[in-house]
């Protein structure tokens, strides 16, 4: 196992590759070579460019100009058949399977083994999946459909499938987020052995001493851009950090002392059968409150069925004291919760529509009057909000898909707070926004808290979770397993909780 | 410690439970609709008995024959998450162009069949190109091919009408025809319906139409060639409404510019009351052939009952929508239950 730079010709590389989504430009002159036997890591925050440049070594994504080289020849993916037939797999943040699909037909669909005539043989495919599951350690029934997995699960299966072909160069893209200890272990051990035999692995994490645990180099994005390729022995996870953020912490997590008041919101004993289970807690006025987990414990799904757009099946929510009608967002609305949803371009805003018809839309009887919506208010209530939230456009009668995801982040910010909520409820509010707009958000979350809004932020980010909140609520596979004052929130106690390595969290499991 | 320990068997329980659970409801679709089949039977047998007499059965099985190949076709589009309502405007101008084809010839009953099948295959080219590299939705794709077609029917035909007189005797036969007492209609139709069930099955193909209905996402990512597929699906299915029009002409020799006229509503309904779930991903052919065939059947009863013929629409109205309900109280269901055995 050696630690040094490797010699030769790397399996896989991209060089002075560019890609822009519109406006956008997810990746500026960035390079990476990957060796065979080798695991590298690739390290960044959130919205550095780190899935755009796996999507673009799967095939997924062309690149605006500059190479993808296979064995040190350019090559050009024109969908992702290709790259696998290039023999590279592709282990996804979100498992992408086939709902309706058994679990066997999810790993080898296109590429069953077959009898003569070309029909498929229903049993090997059967048993080489039995194989896999075996070879990973886990009793999946291979018959069974992929609907209603766990992520863990269909986490297990994306692995089962990028294991099916012999893969010369593994990619996987926080593979760990939702597993267990020692589903991780495992996973690590099947890396380690596809590495042993010359596989190449790209490794992304969010869990820094995880790279370290695994990987022998490291290449930092930042906002786009190459940072640094480097041996990982001899850095330190300080090191680490200092290259992915690029400034002092302070800055990006401008919190401001607040006066905690009453009461604001407060969820008890809410319950949605197989999703949470007995979810209770409390937001008071001046406060923010971080919701932290793994991705898939059920998070978002309390936001949703406490704002009504999901029904809970038991308990109750109380807005300033008064009991919420359930099921009812515009309830919800009334009684002065908002939401910010998680997936600002499908649930957050309308992308056809202008900046400032969306951000008219939630307060349409206030800008509206003998039932005709009045131009002159609409406009003045967006071009209130997009100084207040410094938003950077053209026109406000621009179309809010033209927007970076930075300011599409503060329309659907400035959307909810026009309609003056006593308790925000944000979702990944700085999920895919580049650093610069992230303090910006922060900046407001926190001066909104400071005038006395309650906010309720869910966040998979913990360095956020840890600079922003006055409080830490940890769920753990649908329940509420810790409840962390600011002073006690390090990254090794919610994580301990996240994952259910706490006693309470594994009794509830 | 002890509760990983016995953590690896818990799953393999679940997963086979799971599993007859899943088998259960998708055959209890089947079993249930071939259950309100013979119930229907018995009941108007036993109101009226010639119902089962030996033209009585015949009929029954002509009448469903051609319902039962476009509910084979419409089916393999509408597991891909598409939709082909052009079905009934191309069993249209195919019938008549055979008709044109044949009228005062002695042309055999397989040149007849591979025209339609041409004609139909063309319509289905068209409309699946436009869904598939046109990216527009199938819904207004096959709708405006509906009304062209239909359109291009009118004006070739002018009025003008084909009569049995015209069409060549070995042409007729095929369509009067039968084996053992078993018309050759249905005996092709059951043929196509095997045959596709079977691919749909065993070939790499027939599984892709399916992961792209069940989720076109992950079926991008796992290579699934989606618009050639999408595009076979909708050549299959143009083809087998184009041969469905040539046996239409051998069944009734008589053939105007408006045969058809309305099917591909009927076809659809037939396809989602046999559990071809219309977002796509579930679904056999034999349950949607099943469900034509119960469609038919309905007709059929209650003519030899004489009942109201409008009632005839408003019954398979008021099927579609328990299927549809059923299939989403199911699927809630099945979902929920799958959860919680995963998640003990």
């Amino acid at each position: 196992m050696s630690q040094a730079v490797p010699t030769g010709v790397p399996v896989l590389a991209l060089k002075g590759v560019n890609k822009s989504f519109g406006a956008v430009r997810a990746l500026r002159d960035v390079s990476l070579e990957l060796f065979p036997g080798e695991a590298h890591a690739l390290a960044g925050e959130n919205g550095a460019g780190k899935s755009t440049l796996i999507k673009t070594l799967a095939g997924v994504h062309r690149p605006d100009s500059g190479q993808v080289l296979l064995d040190g020849a350019p090559v050009v993916f024109h969908g992702p058949a290709d790259a696998r037939d290039a023999g590279i797999a592709v282990i996804y943040q979100e498992p992408t399977l086939f709902p309706d699909l058994s679990i066997a037909e999810n790993i080898f669909m296109g590429r069953q083994p077959r009898r003569r005539l070309g029909r498929i043989d229903h049993k090997a495919v059967r048993a080489a999946t039995a194989a896999l599951m075996g070879r990973l350690g886990v009793a999946l029934d291979p018959d069974r459909p992929a609907r209603g997995l766990s992520i863990a699960d269909q986490q297990i299966v994306e692995i089962a499938k990028a294991l099916s072909f012999d893969a010369r160069v593994l990619i996987m893209d926080e593979p760990t987020a939702a597993l267990t200890g020692s589903e991780t272990a495992r996973l690590f051990s099947v890396v380690e052995a596809l590495r042993a035999e010359g596989a190449a692995v790209l490794f992304i994490s969010h869990r820094l001493e995880e790279i370290f645990r695994l990987c022998q180099r490291v290449t930092t994005l930042r906002d786009g851009r190459w940072v640094a390729s480097e041996p990982l022995a001899g850095l330190t996870e300080d090191d680490l950090v200092r290259r992915m953020v690029g400034r002092d912490l302070d800055e990006l997590y401008p919190k401001q002392d607040t006066r905690v008041g009453e009461t604001a919101l407060s969820v008890r004993r809410l319950t949605r059968e197989g999703v949470f289970r007995d979810v209770s807690f409390d937001v008071r006025r001046g406060e923010i409150v971080a919701l932290a987990g793994l991705v898939g414990a059920g998070r978002t799904e309390v936001a949703q069925a406490t704002f009504g757009v999901d029904r809970a099946d038991a308990g109750e929510v109380r807005v300033g004291g008064k009991p919420l009608r359930p099921g009812s967002p515009s309830a919800a609305m009334a009684a002065g919760l908002a939401l910010v949803p998680e997936d600002r371009r499908q649930r957050g805003l309308v992308m056809e529509m202008s900046i400032e018809r969306n951000i008219g839309l939630t307060g349409l009887d206030r800008i509206s009057g003998k039932g005709l919506v009045k131009r002159a208010l609409e406009r003045g209530r967006a071009a209130d909000w997009a100084v207040r939230l410094r938003l950077k456009y053209g026109r406000l009668s621009d179309q809010v898909g033209v927007l970076s995801g930075g300011n599409q982040q503060k329309v659907v910010l400035a959307k909810w707070l026009a309609t003056d909520p006593a308790v925000l409820i944000v979702d990944e509010p700085t999920r895919g926004i580049d650093v610069g707009t992230k303090a910006e958000v922060h900046r407001l979350l926190s001066s909104l808290a400071a005038e006395g809004l309650a906010v309720l932020m869910i966040s998979s980010d913990l360095p956020e979770v840890l600079g922003m909140a006055d409080r830490v609520l940890v769920m753990h596979e649908g329940r509420l397993v810790a409840e962390l004052p600011r002073a006690e929130a390090t990254e090794e106690s919610v994580m301990a909780a996240a994952t259910g390595r706490t006693g309470e969290g594994r009794a509830a499991a | 410690m002890t509760a990983t320990i016995d953590k690896p068997t818990a799953p393999a329980e679940a997963g086979r439970s799971a599993r007859s659970l899943v088998d259960t409801v998708f055959r209890a679709r089947e079993i249930s609709i071939a259950g309100a089949l013979v119930l229907l039977v018995l009941f108007t047998w036993i109101a009226e008995p010639r119902f089962l007499g030996g033209q009585g059965v015949k009929d029954l099985l002509l009448n469903a024959a051609i319902l039962v190949l476009l509910a084979v076709g419409q089916s393999v589009v509408v597991v891909t998450r598409n939709i082909d309502l052009s079905v009934g405007s191309v069993v249209g101008l195919s019938a008549f162009a055979c008709g044109k084809f044949v009228s005062g010839t002695d042309h055999g009953p397989l040149l007849v069949a591979l025209l339609g099948i041409a004609v139909g295959a063309a319509c289905g080219l068209v409309s699946g190109s436009l869904v598939s590299f046109g990216k527009v939705p199938a819904l207004v794709v096959t709708l405006g091919m509906l009304y062209i077609i239909q359109g291009v029917d009118y004006w070739w035909a002018e009025g003008e009408q084909i009569n049995a007189a015209d069409v060549p005797q070995s042409v007729l036969d095929l369509g009067s025809g039968s084996v053992l007492g078993i018309p050759y209609l249905p005996l092709i139709s059951f043929a196509v319906l095997a045959a596709t069930a079977y691919f749909l099955r065993t070939y790499r193909s027939g599984r892709e139409l399916y992961a792209i209905g069940s989720s076109p996402e992950a079926a991008r990512l796992a290579g699934v060639p989606i618009r050639r597929r999408v595009l076979g699906a909708y050549v299959f299915s143009g083809a087998v409404a184009g041969f469905a029009g040539s046996l239409w002409l051998a069944r009734f020799g008589t053939v105007v510019a408006d045969n058809a006229h309305g099917w591909e509503l009927t076809v659809v309904s037939a396809v989602v009351v046999g559990g071809v779930a219309i977002v796509g991903g579930t679904g056999t052919v034999w349950g949607a052939a099943l469900g034509a065939l119960l469609l038919t059947t309905i007709g059929s009863a209650l003519s030899v009952l004489k009942v109201d013929s409008f009632w005839e629409d408003a019954i398979a109205g008021a099927l579609l929508l328990a299927a549809i309900s059923v299939d989403r109280i199911v699927n809630v269901r099945m979902t929920r239950a799958l959860r919680k055995r995963s998640a003990r």
